[in-house]
Formats: C-alpha cells, sequence, structure tokens
C-alpha cells in the first residue's frame, strides 16, 4: 500500500530489448545505423541471411522428397478429377463437327460428321483407343463401351469397300512398294534405301512428297499417319506395310473431289491419273447409313449428346458426379432418386466420424485423466498399454474384432450366456454401422488419449485445490477449472481422431459390411475396380476439400493455437 | 513444547499425526492453538511437515490421526471446499482461463451470490490489493507480482475468518517479496483475519508473524513471537535456523541458578546460561549470536571468562562489518560489528580477546 509504483505493468528503464525496441519506433531520425554505417536492417538481414539458408539447406531433402513423392502424385491425381482430354484427342474430327451440331434439335449429326468418325474410330482402333475412350464415355452413358468396342471391328469392314474397288481395278494399289515411292519423298526414299533393318538403327521418318501433298491433301495426311504409326509405334518397315483401308477412301475423297493429278508426275502418276477416271463409277460408301448398320445407336440422339457434352478438355462431369448430379443438355441436373449415392455416402461418413470421435472423447477422457494423475513409474506402465495397439498390426486388431463382434462371436456368446439377449436374437454387432464404429473407435482411441494426456500433464493440480479452496464442489471444480483446461486437448484429440477417421478404409471395409462403409471404400472401389480413376480423383478432391473446410471452421471457432499435442 | 491452550482457540491442532506410507510419521504429535486474528508462521526446512499441517488444515489431506478443530467444530470430516478457508498458493493458481475479474468472481459465484454483489466484492477485493485497473486482463498478461496479489484477492473475495498461505512469494524477487510481505501483513492486521503463512525464508517469518512456529522433524521445535525466537532460541536447531548463529560445542561443568560453566572440546572455559541443559556432564552446544560478540575489553565485565581468537577475515559490508575468527579449533566463528566511528576495523592475522555477556550465550541441546 505504501508502494504504488509495483502496481503498474514492468516498465524498466536502460537496455532492455523491449526499450531497444521501442526506441527504433520512436526514432524518427532516419534508419538505425550499424557501426560501419549501413542501415541496421541490411546488417541484421545479411546475418540471418546465413541462418536462413542452412535451416533452408537443411530441410531441402525432406522438401524435394515429399514434394516429389507426395505432393506431385497427389496434385497429379486429382488433376484427374477435371481431365478429359481422351474424348477429344481420340475423336477429334467428330469433336470439331460436334461443335456446330445443335444437340436439342432432334436431328442425329449430319452425314459429313459420320465420315470424321469413321476417320477418328478407324485411326484409334489402330492404335486400340476406341475400347478406352469407349469405357470413358461408359461412366456417362451405359452401353458406349459395346457400341466403341463394335465400331471399331465394323470400320474395317467400310474401308474395305474402297480398298477392295481399287484394287481390283489395278493390282498397283495393292503392294507397299508402289505406294511408298508414290507418296515418300525422294529423299526419304534415298535414306529408306541406305537403311539397314537389321543395323537396330533408327528408321528414317516418313516424309510426303510436297507435290503428292498439295494435289491429294487428304490421302497424303492419312498416309502420313500411317507411315507415324508404323514406323514408330508398331517399329514395323513402311516399306513392306501395305496401307490401311483408310488410305484408300481418303484417295477416293481426294480423286473423287477432282484432285488435279495430271500436274503430277513420277513414280505411279500413270497409275493416279487412270484411278481418277475411273472413281466415278466407284461404288460410294454412306457412313451414316455404315455407322447404323453397326450398330443402330449410332443414330440415337443420346449418344451423340454424351459425346458432344464430354468434348471439352475439362469437364466438371466427375464433380457432378460426385455429387449425384449429372450433365444434361440443359446444364447440370440431380440423378434419378435411384442412381443417387456419393452425397448419401458422405453424409454418413461425416455422421459416423462425428459418433467416433465423440465416443473416443468418452472413453479417453477418463483414461488420460488417470495417466496424467498418476505418479509416474504407474502411468509410465498403463502408457504401454495405451500404446500397445500401435505395435500391432491393424489387420490384426480389425481382424480380432471380427471375431469378437460375429453373431457367434465373444461377445454375443457372452451375452446369451449371461441372458442379457435371447439366443434367437443375437445382435447383429458387424458388417454393419455399429462394427464400423466400435473398431473404429478402439483403433482411434490411442490418438485420443495421447493429446489429451500431454495437455491434462501440463495442468498443475494446485488448480483444483484452489478451486475447492474457493468453496467449489468436485464436480464444480472439475467443469469449471479443469475441464476448460482440457479442452485444448479435446480439441487436438476430436481433430486428429476424425480427420483419420474421415479418410479410413481398411476397418470399413472389413467390419462394415455395406451400410457401414465409408467415402473411402467407394473411391478405392473406383481406383481399383471400375478403373473410373476421373471420378475417384473427384470423390478425393471432394473429401480434401471437405476436410479443409472443416479445419477452417474449427480454427474460426476454437481457434487453433487453442490446439496443443504436448507440452 | 510451547503450547498456548486457551478456550477461545480460532485453530486447534490436537495430537494430530499423518504418515503417508504408514511407515514413517510427516507430523509427529503436532499440537497448536491459535486465537483469532493471530499471523501465524509455519516455518521449517523442506520436509519438516509444515506444508502437509497446511493441507491438513485446508482439507486437501487428512490426519491419521488427531484431531484439527476450527472454531470449536472438528473439521476432520468436512470436505474443503465446505471449510470456508482462503488459500494462497505459491504458483499463484490464478485459473488461466479466466480474467481476473473472472477469477475472483468464481467463489462468489460458487456460492450462488447475485450478480451486482458480487461485481461490488470484485471491485472492492481488487482495490484493497490495489489491482483495479487490472479486471479484464488474464493471468498470463500480468508479472508474477501482480498476479499473486490477484490471488490474494480471490482468496479474500468471500471473507473467509481464515487465510492459509504456501509459500506465496517463493517465486518472486527479493525486493516484490519485501512490498508484499508488508502489504499482506498490513492487510491481514486491516481485515482482522486469522492467517497460517508457510514459508521456510526465515526473514519473512520473521517479519511478518506475531508467532512462529519453527518446524523440524514432523514437529514444532518452537513456537514463539520472532524477537523471542531470534533471541532465545529453545534448542540448538532453532539456533542453527534462524539467523546467524556461531555454535562451539562442550561440556556443562557446573550450573548456578542462571548461569553456567561449560567447558569446550579445547579446554576453555565460557559462561553461558543454561537453557536446555539439567545437569553438569552434559553434552551442550552453546549458541552464541555474531552482533552479541564483544571484543572491546572495556565493555566487557571484568571478570566475564574470554577467548582468545585470531581474525582469519574481514568484510566490508556498509552497515556492518563481518569478521570471521577462528575461535576454540573452529574457523566459523563469525562476529557482526555496527559500521561506527569509534569501531576498531579488525585485520586478517590480528590477535584479540572476545567475550559476551552470559545471558547472550546460550547452553542449548547438543
Amino acid at each position: 500500500m505504501s508502494d504504488n509504483t509495483a502496481t503498474g505493468p514492468d516498465q524498466f528503464t536502460g537496455a532492455t530489448p523491449d526499450n531497444a525496441l521501442r526506441a527504433a519506433d520512436n526514432a524518427d531520425h532516419g534508419p538505425m545505423l550499424a557501426a560501419d554505417g549501413t542501415p541496421l536492417k541490411k546488417s541484421l538481414n545479411r546475418a540471418l541471411r546465413r541462418q536462413k539458408l542452412r535451416a533452408l539447406m537443411l530441410i531441402a531433402p525432406l522438401l524435394v522428397f515429399i514434394l516429389v513423392a507426395f505432393i506431385a502424385p497427389i496434385a497429379d491425381m486429382l488433376f484427374r478429377s477435371v481431365e478429359n482430354q481422351i474424348v477429344a484427342d481420340t475423336l477429334p474430327r467428330t469433336t470439331d463437327g460436334l461443335a456446330a451440331w445443335d444437340s436439342t434439335s432432334g436431328e442425329i449429326p449430319p452425314p459429313e460428321l459420320f465420315e470424321g468418325l469413321y476417320k477418328d474410330i478407324f485411326i484409334a482402333s489402330e492404335r486400340k483407343l476406341h475400347t478406352r475412350l469407349g469405357s470413358r464415355l461408359n461412366y456417362e452413358l451405359t452401353g458406349v463401351s459395346s457400341l466403341f468396342r463394335k465400331s471399331g471391328r465394323g470400320v474395317e469392314d467400310i474401308g474395305e469397300v474402297y480398298q477392295d474397288q481399287f484394287e481390283d481395278f489395278n493390282e498397283f494399289w495393292k503392294d507397299a512398294e508402289n505406294w511408298n515411292p508414290l507418296m515418300g519423298s525422294a529423299e526419304w526414299l534415298e535414306d529408306m534405301a541406305g537403311w539397314d533393318e537389321k543395323s537396330g538403327d533408327r528408321q528414317p521418318a516418313f516424309e510426303i512428297r510436297d507435290e503428292v501433298a498439295s494435289v491429294l491433301p487428304e490421302t497424303a495426311a492419312m498416309y502420313e499417319t500411317f507411315a507415324e504409326f508404323v514406323q514408330f509405334e508398331d517399329e514395323d518397315n513402311l516399306l513392306k506395310e501395305d496401307p490401311w483401308a483408310i488410305v484408300y477412301s481418303a484417295l477416293y475423297a481426294d480423286l473423287s473431289a477432282g484432285a488435279d493429278v495430271a500436274s503430277l508426275s513420277g513414280p505411279g502418276s500413270a497409275e493416279l491419273q487412270e484411278a481418277a477416271v475411273a472413281v466415278a463409277d466407284f461404288e460410294t460408301v454412306d457412313y451414316s447409313a455404315a455407322f447404323e448398320e453397326i450398330d443402330k445407336d449410332w443414330h440415337s440422339i443420346e449418344v451423340w449428346q454424351t459425346i458432344q457434352t464430354y468434348s471439352p478438355a475439362y469437364t466438371s462431369g466427375y464433380f457432378l458426379n460426385a455429387v449425384d448430379m449429372k450433365k444434361g443438355p440443359d446444364g447440370p441436373e440431380m440423378r434419378p432418386e435411384n442412381e443417387r449415392l456419393y452425397i448419401k455416402l458422405f453424409i454418413r461418413t461425416m455422421i459416423m466420424s462425428l459418433v467416433i470421435t465423440g465416443s473416443c472423447i468418452l472413453l479417453g477422457y477418463p483414461v488420460a485423466w488417470i495417466l496424467a494423475n498418476l505418479p509416474a513409474r504407474t502411468a509410465n506402465l498403463l502408457m504401454i498399454l495405451v500404446l500397445l495397439p500401435f505395435w500391432t498390426s491393424l489387420l490384426v486388431r480389425t481382424s480380432a474384432w471380427k471375431v469378437m463382434l460375429q453373431q457367434q462371436g465373444v461377445i454375443n456368446d457372452t451375452l446369451v450366456w449371461l441372458g442379457v439377449v435371447a439366443d434367437d436374437s443375437r445382435l447383429a454387432l458387424i458388417n454393419n454401422q455399429t462394427g464400423t464404429i466400435i473398431a473404429m473407435t478402439h483403433i482411434l482411441l490411442p490418438f485420443m488419449i495421447l493429446p489429451l494426456y500431454s495437455v491434462m500433464k501440463t495442468i498443475p493440480p494446485t488448480y483444483l485445490r484452489a478451486a475447492k479452496s474457493l468453496g467449489a464442489t468436485d464436480w464444480t471444480a472439475f467443469w469449471r477449472v479443469y475441464f476448460p483446461q482440457s479442452v485444448p486437448g479435446i480439441g487436438a484429440g476430436s481433430i486428429l481422431v476424425f480427420i483419420l477417421a474421415i479418410g479410413y478404409y481398411i476397418t470399413p471395409e472389413l467390419v462394415g459390411g455395406t451400410t457401414g462403409t465409408f467415402i473411402s471404400n467407394r473411391i478405392a472401389y473406383h481406383i481399383s475396380s471400375s478403373l473410373n480413376w476421373g471420378l475417384a480423383a473427384a470423390l478425393g478432391a471432394i473429401l480434401l476439400a471437405v476436410v479443409l473446410g472443416l479445419y477452417w471452421a474449427y480454427d474460426k471457432i476454437v481457434g487453433i493455437d487453442n490446439v496443443k499435442l504436448g507440452g | 513444547m510451547a503450547t498456548n491452550s486457551t478456550a477461545d482457540a480460532f485453530v486447534e491442532f490436537e495430537r494430530v499425526q499423518k504418515s503417508y506410507d504408514g511407515e514413517n510419521l510427516v507430523v509427529k504429535d503436532l499440537n497448536l492453538f491459535m486465537p483469532k486474528g493471530e499471523f501465524l508462521t509455519m516455518l521449517g526446512p523442506s520436509g519438516s511437515g509444515k506444508t502437509t499441517c497446511l493441507m491438513m488444515l485446508a482439507g486437501f489431506e487428512t490426519a491419521t490421526h488427531g484431531d484439527i478443530r476450527l472454531d470449536g467444530q472438528s473439521i476432520n470430516n468436512i470436505p474443503p471446499h465446505k471449510r470456508g478457508i482462503g488459500m494462497v498458493f505459491q504458483n499463484y493458481a490464478l485459473f488461466p482461463h479466466m480474467t481476473v475479474a473472472e477469477n475472483l468472481s468464481f467463489p462468489l459465484e460458487v456460492r450462488k451470490m447475485g450478480k451486482s454483489d458480487r461485481e461490488a466484492k470484485v471491485k472492492r477485493a481488487l482495490d484493497m490489493v490495489q489491482m483495479g485497473a487490472f479486471g479484464g486482463r488474464r493471468p498470463s498478461q500480468m508479472s508474477g507480482g501482480q498476479q499473486q496479489r490477484v490471488a490474494l484477492a480471490r482468496a479474500l473475495v468471500f471473507e473467509p475468518e481464515l487465510v492459509l498461505m504456501d509459500e506465496p512469494l517463493g517465486a518472486l524477487d527479493k525486493q516484490l517479496r519485501e512490498t508484499l510481505q508488508f502489504e499482506i501483513t498490513n492487510l491481514a492486521h486491516e481485515l482482522g483475519i486469522t492467517v497460517v503463512y508457510v514459508t521456510h525464508d526465515q526473514t519473512e517469518a520473521l517479519t511478518m508473524s506475531d508467532r512462529v512456529a519453527v518446524f523440524d522433524d514432523g514437529r514444532i521445535q518452537q513456537l514463539a513471537p520472532p524477537d523471542k525466537l531470534y533471541e532465545e532460541p529453545e534448542n540448538s536447531f532453532v539456533a542453527q535456523f534462524i539467523g546467524e548463529n556461531n555454535t562451539l560445542e562442550g561440556v556443562v561443568k557446573e550450573i548456578k541458578g542462571d548461569s553456567c560453566l561449560v567447558e569446550l572440546d579445547g579446554g576453555e572455559v565460557i559462561d553461558a546460561k543454561p537453557v536446555n541443559v539439567q545437569k553438569a556432564g552434559d553434552r551442550t552446544r552453546v549458541s552464541i549470536r555474531p552482533e552479541r560478540v564483544e571484543y572491546n575489553k572495556n565493555r566487557l565485565s571484568p571478570d566475564a571468562h574470554t577467548l582468545k581468537a585470531e581474525v582469519l577475515e574481514f568484510i566490508y559490508m556498509g552497515d556492518i562489518f563481518r569478521t570471521r575468527l577462528k575461535v576454540a579449533g573452529t574457523s566459523e566463528f563469525v562476529i557482526k560489528t555496527r559500521n561506527a566511528p569509534d569501531v576498531e576495523r579488525l585485520v586478517p592475522g590480528q590477535q584479540i580477546e572476545i567475550g559476551w555477556l552470559p545471558d547472550d550465550c546460550r547452553a542449548l541441546d547438543a
């Protein structure tokens, strides 16, 4: 009462770090200078740079490892959720043509488009890509997969119509040795002559003859595609390979369009001029009708709508699919009731994770409290029991629960023996949500106990004593004084358990049956069974976003600073 | 043992024993009677049982045997929260998740006091320790001294008649400690509360208390007002523990009423006051306070026994001189003299003769 100065905040005079900072703030006469006259900030930064560099060097290996082995694959995987280049890459001509098609007109695309489709599918089937596209589009429209597989075989027949006519007209068109001198440039032919197939050297890349390219553009383009495929994908000798049937179709198209073959000289020009005259009498192919013959689905609007919808290189289709929606002609729409699955699954995953987190708190809190209040020796011993599950395989623990929880399992047997349940009404504890919740609570319990314990360890028992000495009952002292201080531990444990639970896979897979599975089981299914990686990636991305969103919400409500894992 | 048994004792320990392991007694046969309004300090080295006594009084430990009474009522079976005893802890124990005002309001809330009453009392208590402006702060935003003031206010806000303090100033620096010692004693006397104060700092005990109970080995070695404790220690533990003390060992030669002759182990004979010796032939430790030793022959009575001493060390301490001597075989004999113009400053190596009044030299137990 005499010394009032002691009640204010501590204010020391003299050289303390605080005072130095205050002085620096108040300095209005230019920047503080170091002894050598450079600004103090600059020399401080220079002094710290070495330390920072060294710190960076120390973490660099791990940083690189994580970037390469963790971040990059995840980014790549998530990217698949929007990636859709396969349609435009496989059917370039078709998707170009479809851009102008009005899907709401009720008409199937015009016949010209079918010619493009023919070329696309022909090339794709040579490259064996058409089935892959088929399965991709099959995710959106059932039946497309078999449609493409059928068409891959069918386009060969369409091409043969022209091939046969050319070959019947003149044997010349049959052989690769006639085609190559006609199409290839002189230099390339020379290179090929000097190339020894057995030497292992790379085959000289095909070069088109410029005159041919200008007179027969489509044939040249198709032959180039063919040559590139033979030379570098099949790695066969181009000189010995007869051209694809589609090259004849292209030649027919060029010639019937009135190509100026007279201006062409060199090998095969005579035969070409003869053929140019003859094509007028050739039987033509109606591509649209030909495709209808392969499968009448090609004249179904729905197929074309699907192809058009999924033409762009990037699509929101997977994400829509992941939230039970789909792309309709009029924009996104909900799927029919009976096809909805994922939203329900997401909600179920969240609710079950919350229940698991809640039961972990209920079971873990008293254990952590006991551990924190026992003498160190006993506490360490008990801590080993808590940690014991960590040293046992997850699979073993989950399988043990299978044994325990079955209808004829240990728990049911015990309950029947005790007479708690009748023998004919044994509890269904496994292959449902109960099973998942029981097993996962057990497996994740240590993740709740450990942060709780380390936080409780830092709460001195004097707080409880103080509260009691102030008149609080045991319960009030606990609830008003101890519990609020242990909340950071609950927060840390809950975040850990919830985030682990929401992405858990093995345990729900083994004990969850059909009703106790999580979204992660669905993701695994799409990764390994249905091979719909795009959808798996979209589901994964949504899961990640939900977790980050919850984390953000937690930070806003509770504050992440209040989370303590220890100390 | 000094017991002050009165009918109106406010706090009573009667034959209290405490054992934690069933083999050793931490508190052995404690008898203590405190009148209302007394400031009593329990002083002792760590492990002497003083904190255990405090905890038994607060209700956090139960006595193994004996009776503890508060205002005539046995409180052995009353839980801590019903005892209505205020308590201040060494580490303050302010609830970190509450503001200062909420901390103070807590004991009033659990007593179901109305909001306006609470606010008035909290404000009064904070003003009492000059922390009125800090109501909205969190404990972590305050210095140790400020926290302890708040802790004190919290222990007083529900107006307990008895307040226990468990080394409340132990974690503070010296200057702050002295300020707070003064404030605490003043507050206690102003409010008329009874205080049991535990400390191992003898200066604190001497400056603050009405009476000091010196604990050692589970017993009260002496219970007396500070001056008596310092000047008239009843046994050699108290003499050693309280203040600086010179000890010489020897055998009692002769007891004559109020004085006795002690033959030291080196053969020298000195005068002493028999305190804790029964008969001639007993071994004894004589205790002399450094400031009671005299080497100016003019001030000693002519028939006083003196001892030869050699100056080993002379330390100038400002207000006093501290001189270490070699006396009767011990080289740890210290004398203190006031820094005054007429006092001779001794020089190491100098041979002097020292003596004292027989009353200042107490023959205690060996």
